[in-house]
């Protein structure tokens, strides 16, 4: 285990710096010009533009900004936009409402996934079955941002119970466009406990549960639902890395001030710095819970084991 | 353990008049949407206390069925009960309520299946699923259940059972896995065990002691023992009456050693011919021709009629209802007494 560990760890350094590049490069390959962008109507001075050009060192080539941007990067500096500020400022800024935003999907994807995929899983062909594999379907299949707009007409406009967008409210803000980040996940953890439920239902050992004489509700509970919940739980805690990474489309529709939509800007207005920056820190957690994931495996699954 | 276990058996023996186990016209259908299966067409067998009925017979003779259905364990749908009953100690099981079933299976009737290793859930450490028994039927605690498990491990002669009463299944070999199937079955003491081809995915050699250790415990408590397996060898040794099923039907019932010696049943007779023997080297094997039925569409008649070298026209027409051969000897063949009779060798 701890040899595994120790391997997996050192993978996260070539990865660091292939996904470091790659943003980079493409930040770097972007058209126009992000100091006359930053200027608007009306033209900076010559003298201006080139002071700029220095301090980001706009005019060296690929590779020598990128070793500036990794040799800062070393010294705990994440660089600054344009305007100045600090990265690692705008980072400490956003993520704390990005990481609230997910916390809250992730419950709501959790429990009524969990829920709808039990219900679902154990009474197959029902009325219950039906509607949860109907309703599943359709919300996979709507794109997040018209479910995200039929949430705020309905929930928001027409009854009124939360707020259409903005963190004004606090708390209650959170609510709706986490229920419209967690449909999708939610679906696919209801879908995929009903079809792992249907599956254990039919194995040897659930027999043996039953030849033991054990109650119903001992042999689903314990014996089945233990076994069906290893893909599920592993899914969930991918999926919890993907939302901490911050969440584009609904940030942005709910004009929540997370990570997501700080990315979303930061590329309209070719905040290379930036843009790596939280990208970076975004692939960091994905890796991270990936790991949490494969360690989860080792712990849910006795059989599984890394040396 | 033991010293308990035969001071209950003997007043629950005595407390009892009649068969431990009376099944009666048995019939069990899985009704799939291809059409009507009808695994199980009316069987009838009894059971003693201290007595080994083999249940022998091909896949899809309906043997496991059978016993699943004593157990109580068939899934419904599809499986459904539609005719028989099956008395244990004088009730009916069948008519019981699942929550009066519940404390009967498990406790007073166990099994235990071919694989172990599927048969037991990966997830959880062998002392838990022992342990469980002691738990969920006595209401013993966490520590008190692991001892029992302990005692139970070391009974069925797993080595150092302390140290590996907190390993998983798959950490067992094949052996190993059945005894802490057989641990698990007789935790509770249960007057009947059912063995449904407990020894099919075994090494003959650990077949060999899984088969003893049955015998011996068997020995020590008492119990009736009900031995499913399409392995005429391993019936040989242990079993005090054999059943031999055919198309969810028994064909030849009576002594192991009066049928091994001289089948009744054309079936029973293929059997016996297709397995090599030491004292007929050199001699080919006789396989029956053939493939057992399609179960949802039974031949008319004898279902064993299309592959029976003795067929004739009767055996198309009629039934064969179970003959009388000898005194506890039956055979479901109109041309018993012809299979019966001595014959010469086939083959020089």
């Amino acid at each position: 285990m701890g040899r595994y560990f120790i391997r997996r760890m050192l993978e996260i350094i070539p990865v660091f710096f292939g996904a470091t590049f790659l943003i980079f490069a493409m930040v770097f390959a972007l058209p126009g010009d992000p100091i006359r962008a930053l200027a608007g109507e009306k033209p900076l001075s010559e003298a201006v533009q080139r002071e700029f050009s220095e301090e980001y060192h706009l005019d060296e080539t690929l590779p020598v900004q990128y070793a500036y941007y990794i040799g800062g990067l070393f010294q705990g500096d994440f660089g600054q936009t344009f305007r100045g500020e600090k990265v690692i400022d705008i980072m400490k800024e956003k993520f704390p409402i990005t990481a609230k935003l997910a916390l809250f999907a992730f419950v709501f994807e959790a429990i009524l996934g969990v829920l709808a995929g039990v219900l679902a899983g154990l009474r197959r062909g029902s009325f219950i079955d039906n509607l949860v594999l109907v309703s599943t379907i359709t919300v996979v299949s709507v794109p997040v941002f018209v479910l995200g707009f039929l949430a705020q007409l309905i929930f928001g406009l027409e009854l009124g119970w939360f707020p259409i967008a903005g963190i004004q409210e606090g708390t209650r803000g959170f609510l709706l466009p986490a229920a419209v980040l967690a449909s999708l996940s939610l679906c696919y953890v209801a879908r995929l406990l009903r079809t792992s439920l249907g599956e254990n239902l039919r194995a040897d050992y659930v027999r043996t549960a039953t030849a033991k004489g054990l109650s119903r509700a001992r042999v689903v509970g314990r014996h089945t639902l233990r076994n069906s919940l290893i893909p599920v739980l592993t899914y969930l805690a991918v999926d919890l890395g993907v939302l901490m990474g911050g969440a584009i489309v609904t940030e942005t529709i709910f004009n929540m001030p997370g990570i997501g939509r700080e990315v979303f800007l930061a590329i309209r207005g070719q905040e290379g710095a930036l843009v790596v920056g939280i990208v970076t820190a975004g692939v960091l957690i994905f890796m991270f819970a990936n790991l949490i994931v494969d360690l989860m495996y080792a712990v849910l699954d006795p059989r599984i084991r890394y040396d | 353990m033991a010293q308990a276990t035969g001071v209950r058996r003997e007043t629950s023996a005595r407390g009892y008049e009649g068969h431990l186990l009376e099944v009666e016209d048995l019939h069990v259908e899985f009704r799939t949407p291809y059409g009507v299966v009808n695994a199980v067409n009316g069987i009838s067998y009894t059971l003693d206390p201290r007595e080994t009925l083999a249940i022998l017979g091909e896949s899809g003779s309906g043997k496991s069925v059978s016993a699943q259905a004593i157990m109580g364990i068939i899934d419904s749908p599809p499986g459904f009960i539609t005719r028989g009953t099956i008395r244990y100690k004088g009730r009916d099981l069948l008519k019981l309520p699942e929550s009066e079933r519940r404390t009967i299976r498990g406790r007073e009737i166990s099994m235990i299946f071919q694989d172990a290793l599927t048969a037991l859930n990966p997830v959880f450490t062998v002392g838990f699923q022992i342990g469980e028994m002691f738990r969920v039927h006595r209401g013993l605690g966490k520590a008190e259940s692991k001892q029992k498990a302990i005692e139970l491990m070391d009974h069925v002669r797993i080595p150092s059972a302390r140290e590996r009463v907190n390993d998983y299944p798959h950490q067992f070999s094949g052996g190993m896995r059945q005894r802490v199937m057989i641990a698990m079955a007789l935790s509770l003491d249960p007057d009947i065990l059912i063995a449904d081809e407990p020894t099919t995915a075994l090494d003959v050699t650990v077949q060999a002691q899984i088969m003893e250790l049955l015998h011996v415990l068997q020995a020590e408590t008492g119990m009736g023992l009900i031995l499913i397996t399409h392995d005429l060898g391993v019936v040989a040794d242990v079993s005090d009456r054999l059943a031999v099923m055919y198309a969810g039907k028994i064909v030849e019932t009576g002594n192991v050693y009066d049928i091994y010696g001289n089948p009744a049943h054309p079936y029973t007779e293929g059997l016996m011919s297709s397995i090599p023997r030491i004292d007929q080297k050199g001699e080919e094997l006789n396989p029956i021709k053939g493939a057992p039925p399609n179960l949802m569409r039974i031949p008319t008649g004898c279902p064993f009629h299309p592959r029976c070298p003795y067929a004739r026209q009767r055996c198309v027409d009629e039934v064969p209802p179970l003959y009388e051969v000898a005194a506890e000897r039956r055979s479901a063949c109109h041309y018993w007494e012809e299979v019966l009779s001595p014959k010469e060798p086939i083959s020089g």
